[in-house]
């Protein structure tokens, strides 16, 4: 009876903080542009993207050649080797790029914004835009999500470009693949549309997903030093979990049917 | 006189507990009005209640004959921008040095030449004496400065009204002293409306016009600092004495200690 009442509670809960979650999202994205908000999404862009670029170049390169090195021992046994510069790339391209340039930015930026906008709240910065008549929503979390929405897909690619540098690195100067098949071979199967075109859709998803929990997270935080270091934790932990299996059901629907 | 403010028959709660139990006070325009009461009682909540944040379980709050509660989102900014409010905690913008800080208000809500803004933050920054403080960072200044920086923000638009959230608390003699003076003279040079909510008795005594004392849900006192001295109630008397225990009691309620103690778990 007690796990009853218990179940009930924490699904009421959970729909209210949808519900907060969703009013941000509506406050934020749905209201009217504002021209001052412009320089202030460059300057976010800049806070979550460039800041972000180093871990994002330093983490593809070495996925891009791990893969190369474990394909290539595969490949080899069948003498397919020519195949490992389609295998770098489409790997990258459809998971790895959206997927890890995700989960990084929930751990680098998006635990960020969330500790930014917590502490804004905890100094009354916060309610003293409310009291300033400026809406803290417009001004101070529609810039951010847009930032993230923005800058993630970019990162996602740029990690898929050094990974498939890396996979040349290894799989080509190393390992001795020969590189013209490397690229013509890749060149020839992957198709622009079907596998850059849906990793991108796939990584503005996980862009939305991961920098609205971020912002919900800070602005919805109870503003005390606990509660900032409990909603930091629940940005990556949730928003990691979120982009895992969201991007199973995208996967299902863009490459599940031939 | 005629009042900016009036808050008539609040009641307010935070989930089960409740804060405000039907008070009605009022904020006589062009005076200083003094709310004191112990921490955690509700001073806060009461400024976010007058300045529309927080909405009332019931009863009603005023501001120059419109229903703060009743309004719609978009007039409750327009009329936010004739009050303006001092946090306790300043809450100046981090990521701005004092000088955008306090232009702020003026860059969001009139369309001045920036030459026009650089003369008005200039002026404020003057009357609260940290013009040569204009390009620090609010990290680099002290609780005193940031709190000043805070009011000249908070005067930038020339407000009607302006509520101070405990101006006095953490401060050292020297700069609650100039705090003092410069809400005293800021309230006579602009022709402000000003609320004071605070625990420091003293300082606020020679301010405040008017005063209010706030105890357990209700006003247990009001009247001018005479009135509220000579006041025959022992709870305002053990609150402005400063005794730590009275009618008010210093022990939160709980159970017989003596039993809590021998119970066993
Ligand atoms: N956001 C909040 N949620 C729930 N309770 C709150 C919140 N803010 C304040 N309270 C509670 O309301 C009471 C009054 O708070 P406050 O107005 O800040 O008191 P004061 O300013 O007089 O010290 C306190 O007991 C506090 O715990
Ligand atoms: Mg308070």
């Amino acid at each position: 009876m007690e796990w009853f009442a218990r179940l009930g509670r924490s699904t009421l809960e959970i729909s209210a903080g949808l519900g907060r979650a969703a009013y941000l999202l509506v406050g934020a994205l749905f209201a009217k542009p504002q021209l001052k908000n412009i320089p202030l999404t460059i300057k976010q862009i800049y806070v979550v993207g460039v800041q972000s670029l180093l871990i994002i170049v330093v983490s593809g390169a070495f996925i891009g050649m791990v893969m190369a090195l474990q394909g290539y021992t595969v490949l080899v046994d069948y003498g397919a080797e020519e195949s490992l510069g389609p295998m770098v790339a489409l790997s990258l391209l459809r998971e790895l790029g959206p997927v890890v340039t995700a989960l990084l930015f929930a751990g680098r930026a998006g635990s960020a914004l969330t500790a930014e906008i917590g502490l804004m709240k905890a100094t009354e910065q916060l309610s003293s835009l409310e009291m300033m008549a400026v809406d803290p929503l417009r001004r101070v979390i529609a810039p951010r999500l847009w930032a993230g929405i923005i800058a993630m897909p970019m990162l996602a690619v740029i990690f898929s470009a050094v990974g498939i540098l890396g996979g040349q690195a290894v799989g080509v100067d190393w390992l001795g693949v020969d590189a013209g098949s490397y690229w013509s071979v890749m060149q020839a199967s992957v198709e622009f549309e079907k596998d850059v075109g849906n990793g991108i859709i796939k990584s503005l998803v996980f862009a939305f997903i991961v920098t609205w929990i971020a912002v919900y997270k800070g602005y919805d935080s109870i503003p005390t030093s606990e509660g900032i270091s409990k909603a930091t934790t629940e940005t990556v932990v949730y928003s990691s979990l979120a982009v895992l299996g969201v991007d199973f059901v995208l996967t299902a629907l863009m490459f599940g049917t031939h | 006189m005629e009042d900016l403010v009036s808050v008539n028959n609040l009641t307010f709660s935070r989930g089960q507990r409740v804060i405000y139990q039907d008070i009605s006070l009022r904020l006589a325009k062009g005076k200083t009005t003094a709310i004191m009461g112990p921490s955690g009682i509700g001073k806060t909540t009461l400024l976010k209640l007058i300045g529309g944040q927080l909405r009332p379980d019931s009863g009603d709050i005023v501001f120059k004959g419109e229903s703060i509660p009743k309004m719609r989102r978009s007039r409750l900014f327009e009329v936010r921008r004739h009050m303006s409010m001092l946090f306790q905690s300043g809450a100046l913008f981090t990521d701005m040095t004092v000088f955008d800080n306090v232009a702020f208000p003026l860059r969001e809500h009139t369309r001045l030449s920036e030459e026009l803004i650089r003369l008005l933050v200039l002026m404020k920054l003057q009357a609260v004496g940290l013009r040569g403080a204009a390009d620090m960072l609010p990290s680099e200044l002290s609780g005193g400065m940031a709190r000043r920086a805070a009011l000249a923000r908070a005067i930038a638009l020339d407000p009607e009204l302006i509520m101070y959230d405990e101006p006095f608390a953490g401060q050292d003699p020297i700069s609650m002293g100039v705090l003092v003076k410069l809400i005293k003279e800021l309230n006579n040079a602009l022709n402000l409306t000003s609320v004071v909510v605070t625990h420091d008795v003293t300082e606020v005594m020679s301010i405040a016009d008017y005063v209010y004392i706030l105890a357990d849900k209700k006003i247990i006192g009001e009247g001018t600092p005479e009135q509220i001295r000579a006041h025959e109630s022992p709870m305002v008397q053990q609150f402005l004495l400063g005794r730590a225990d009275g009618p008010v009691p210093f022990h939160f309620p709980a159970q017989n200690l003596e039993q809590q103690l021998l119970e066993r778990r």
